[in-house]
């Protein structure tokens, strides 16, 4: 589908009155997703055994276990609260900036734990990168905010060519390249987390990692961001955790869906995997009542 | 549905009724409080202006006449018509001068690691971080004392040298360095250190690259702050050696026998003479020029680094 089209549909969606979610997801399903069976390879990235995580004595999520593959969007959706920020955020160490967090059960990355003693957590997340919720670029130049990753890890090459380069991939060069030495804050919101993933590309990641990307965004920004993710998984894996389950109908192969669990008591929460599988079969077939009252808008 | 259109219409009538109410009724108690508030921080601000005012026209009016170039290029003397403030100008540059050097490195590096390395739940750093606070409130004479029994003399021993003023004006003002540049390093969001560590940076380059050239601005502010502190003080230095009469400029920071702008001015005050009094008043003008000057450096150097978030 052309840009052009995407975005003219994207634009008459936004301006239907909003009364019916549903509506949009259906069509999100059906005339999106069919053309796109589950590919890619089923090579391992990330396998994840039991994996639970606590803040202090506070379990945040439990018993996590699935597989990433290689050259899939993993989606990761559910409420708000069970632990999907959590959840990705162990997967490049992140979670290690927060002293009272704690990681039990076993995260393979390419068959290598992640969490192992002689592992160095910089190296980790030099490999898997990480986009975030809210774009957050250095207040620097666009220039610099790419050319910054690439400098503290010394890498080889013309800086120049690895700038367009990573800017090209991340569909931003054409808007941006008369004026790459302007403050990136003046750049607009879908820009600036465009810039954001080019950076991410400029180092060369094998895994990138993003946290509803998109959530800040307007309906054409996302757009030109979720054609972006398609385009990328050609030579990245990508795992996303979004709370717009049209957006994890539209993007991505394989889509885990996540609750919030309660003591009896309800003063701990956390969250759990009810059903992790193809994309199209959570949204069109799912074995678990409670993945289809939530895709289906029932609840939540 | 339509069983609940009737309890619908009442509902949207009564919140209209309230919500003309709300808007057009304000207590008139509230209006008169909110107008007493303002004329009394109205009140507060002329109070501070009318002061300062005073303070500066004094000054003038005393002073004016015997200002002049002249005060800038002159010596330290024994006969007012010819004694200027270079040497105390000088004296006071070479001071500054060494409590910039040791206060911004040392003040800069305890902020970082109280802000990003300290684990703020340990009671050695809290311990720490209290101490800081307390220190910036200590009197400056204390400093004086603490200089001359461990610089001057002492451990240090390094006599009534210019480099011992500073040492104890550096102590006097790093607290104030270090709080200011602490509260500019957690002025920086988060999300700059997330994006910069997702990136494979390490803990050391996220704080070079990106917290400390982002926190210059008010890193600066602080410093400024300190500087203007340390121009004014003259307890401390009458403690460590700025007390002496001197008729010469010093020429290193070891040079023994040395005087400050505010020492000077003292000096000349404490003195018979009413030639020397308007010489203490024209030197109060010189050294609001200093002042000036220097701030104005300062401040044109933090505007150039500033940042909107």
């Amino acid at each position: 589908m052309t840009e052009e089209r995407r975005e003219a549909e994207r634009g008459q969606a936004a301006q239907e009155p909003d009364g019916d979610g549903r509506r949009g997801l259906r069509r999100g399903i059906e005339v999106q997703h069919r053309d796109k069976a589950p590919q890619g390879s089923r090579e391992k990235v990330f396998e994840l055994k039991e994996l639970s995580v606590h803040y202090g004595d506070n379990p945040a999520v439990r018993g996590i276990s699935m597989e990433v593959f290689k050259h899939n969007v993993t989606a990761l959706i559910g409420p708000s609260g069970c632990g999907k920020s959590t959840l990705i955020r162990c997967l490049n160490r992140m979670n290690d900036l927060v002293p009272s967090a704690r990681v039990e059960g076993e995260l393979l990355y390419h068959g290598e734990d992640l969490y192992g003693s002689k592992v160095d957590p910089v190296q980790v997340r030099k490999m898997i990168g990480m986009v975030f919720q809210k774009p957050n670029p250095f207040p620097k130049s666009i220039y610099d905010n790419i050319a910054f990753g690439p400098r503290i890890l010394n890498m080889q090459g013309d800086m120049d060519e690895i700038v367009e380069k990573a800017l090209r991939r991340g569909a931003l060069w054409e808007e941006v390249k008369d004026r790459l030495d302007a403050n990136a804050y003046g750049l607009s919101g879908g820009q600036q987390q465009r810039l954001c993933i080019a950076r991410c590309i400029a180092v060369e990641p094998d895994t990138i990692l993003m946290d509803e990307p998109c959530s800040a965004l307007d309906p054409i920004s996302t757009g030109k961001i979720e054609d972006l993710i398609t385009e990328l998984k050609q030579d990245y894996s990508i795992v996303i955790v979004t709370h717009n389950m049209q957006q994890a109908a539209r993007v991505s192969d394989m889509t885990a869906f996540l609750i919030v669990e309660l003591t009896a008591d309800e003063k701990n929460r956390w969250g759990e995997i009810v059903e992790y599988d193809e994309t199209e079969k959570i949204f069109t077939n799912p074995s678990d009542r409670r993945t289809e009252d939530y895709v289906s808008g029932k609840v939540g | 549905m339509s069983y609940e259109a009737p309890r619908t219409r009442l509902a949207t009538a009564g919140a209209r009724s309230t919500t003309s109410a709300v808007l057009t009724d304000q207590p008139r108690g509230d209006v008169v409080r909110g107008r007493i508030f303002y004329a009394l921080l109205l009140f507060g601000l002329s109070l501070a202006l009318v002061g300062l005012a005073l303070l500066l026209i004094d000054v003038f009016v005393d002073g004016s006449e015997r200002f002049g170039v002249d005060l800038f290029t002159k010596l330290g003397s024994g006969f007012p018509e010819n004694a200027g403030f270079q040497n105390a100008i000088f004296g006071t540059l070479w001071i500054i001068g060494g409590v910039i050097l040791f206060c911004v490195p040392i003040g800069v590096g305890a902020a970082i690691y109280l802000e990003e390395y300290a684990d703020g739940t340990r009671w050695w750093n809290r311990l720490i971080e209290v101490n800081i606070q307390n220190l910036a409130a200590v009197p400056s004479i204390v400093y004086g004392i603490l200089g001359l029994a461990f610089i001057v003399r002492g451990p240090l021993n390094l006599g009534f040298i210019v480099l011992a003023g500073s040492l104890t004006l550096a102590l006097l003002v790093l607290p104030t360095v270090i709080i200011a540049a602490r509260e500019a390093i957690r002025a920086i969001p988060p999300s700059i250190r997330e994006g910069s560590l997702a990136l494979g940076a390490t803990q050391w380059q996220t704080i070079r690259r990106q917290v400390l050239p982002a926190s210059i601005p008010g890193i600066v502010t602080g410093v400024i702050l300190a500087i203007s502190r340390a121009l004014g003080e003259t307890a401390p230095l009458l403690l460590v050696g700025a007390a002496t009469f001197v008729t010469f400029n010093p020429t290193s920071p070891f040079t023994d026998g040395y005087t400050a702008l505010p020492v000077q001015i003292f000096n000349y005050f404490s003195r018979a003479q009413d030639e020397y009094l308007t010489l203490a008043a024209a030197g109060i003008i010189v050294m609001l020029v200093v002042l000036i000057a220097m701030n104005s450096f300062a401040i044109w150097l933090r505007n150039r680094y500033e940042q909107k978030w």
